[in-house]
């Protein structure tokens, strides 16, 4: 009962999202609006229920399973990739790691600069 | 898997017939083929390069190509999986509050390092494609392909990509970060987990999480928080980003 507890109230907070990005027009996906919701909620009530806990790991556990399906479509685009392999390929190769490298680093960085200097023990390096 | 040509007795035929129209097949192969792939993964090692995502695709593909299957048919079935991602993205703000505390220390490295590398994924990804000649289609299906499926999808559709083949994209960007990432990392030798947490969520969301949970707890915190928090920031940025390229290029 508690795992279904947590998952509907995951639903509905997604339901009000959806709903609400398009009766005012958001720009933002519908399950976005919902999760910062669900966050605000959480922050207001100073706890994670155990029920939404349970929902939350169970999905977030076994989130590249969830992946699968969408990563099959590839077959359903197998000419538009085949037609601009080279394109597709190289820019996401290249831009993923372009992404990963400047953020890691860029969070170092930043890191460093901005914690406060007196020892402060949340952000040291190992 | 059998091939309906191969199969002598009609009786199986009408099975075969009633199985590939029924939702129930697409559904039970997704499930037996991640279990699979994700014991192949066990038996590895957990090796980068045995990814459950990866393995489970290609088994699925070729069951489908062999079975001569439409896609369409079996995401009649694999659609109850794909629906998931939605409420998943709900979920992330439990691992964000829990979090927050960690968060609201580092507040200012993270939303410093999440804007440039929003901006830098959704940037490097339009322009790349342009200089490689892609079409419109593929600049714009490419552009989210750093967030999470169901938003990378919603921007993809609100900008001019395609959705189905931005879902393709973006699993194989998550595939890429998790394959190349650690090693990445330990070439330019950063060590801080909190770092390479935030880097991995940003660049390859969901698949990359998964990927940094095995390294450390705290890695894979990091990185859900950057997944939910650039889930959030793409979704603001990219569309204003793809308004300012294309006044420029």
């Amino acid at each position: 009962m508690q795992f279904l507890n947590g998952i509907t109230l995951l639903l509905v907070y997604q339901l009000v999202g959806e709903v609400t990005v398009r009766l005012l027009g958001l720009p933002i996906p519908g399950p976005v609006l919902g999760m910062v919701m669900l966050f605000l909620t959480l922050m207001i009530r100073g706890r994670t229920p155990q029920s939404v806990d349970n929902a939350a790991t169970a999905l977030l556990s076994h989130l590249s399973l969830l992946f699968v399906p969408a990563g099959v479509g590839m077959m359903a685009h197998f000419g538009r990739i085949a037609d601009e392999w080279l394109p597709i390929t190289l820019a996401l190769l290249l831009s993923t790691i372009l992404t990963m490298v400047a953020t890691a680093l860029i969070m170092q960085l930043t890191t460093r600069w901005l914690a406060k200097p007196a020892g402060q023990g949340g952000c040291k390096d190992e | 898997m059998n091939n309906p040509g191969l199969l002598p007795d009609p009786g199986l035929k009408d099975i075969w017939v009633y199985l590939s129209a029924s939702p129930l097949l697409g559904l039970t192969i997704t499930l037996v083929a991640y279990g699979l792939a994700y014991r192949l993964y066990l038996r590895t090692g957990s090796s980068p390069w045995a990814n459950p995502v990866v393995t489970s695709v290609a088994l699925l593909i070729g069951v489908l190509v062999l079975t001569g299957s439409t896609y369409d048919d079996y995401f009649a079935g694999a659609q109850f999986v794909h629906f998931l991602l939605g409420p998943a993205t709900v979920a992330l703000a439990v691992p964000l509050y829990q979090q927050f505390s960690r968060l609201r220390q580092l507040w200012l490295p993270v939303t410093i390092s999440l804007i440039c590398g929003v901006v830098i994924a959704g940037g490097s990804s339009i322009g790349l494609a342009w200089l490689l000649g892609g079409s419109t289609e593929i600049q714009m299906s490419l552009a989210p392909k750093s967030a999470t499926a169901p938003v990378a999808m919603g921007i993809s559709e609100k900008i001019g990509g395609l959705p189905s083949l931005t879902a393709v994209l973006v699993v194989l960007t998550g595939i890429t970060g998790a394959l190349l990432g650690t090693k990445l990392f330990e070439w330019l030798r950063i060590k801080d987990d909190t770092a390479k947490g935030i880097a991995m969520g940003v660049a390859a969301h969901g698949i990359g999480t998964a990927r940094a949970f095995q390294v450390s707890p705290q890695m894979g915190a990091f990185s859900g928080l950057a997944m939910a928090l650039s889930a959030f920031a793409t979704a603001l940025l990219v569309p204003w980003l793809v308004d300012l390229m294309a006044a420029l290029l």
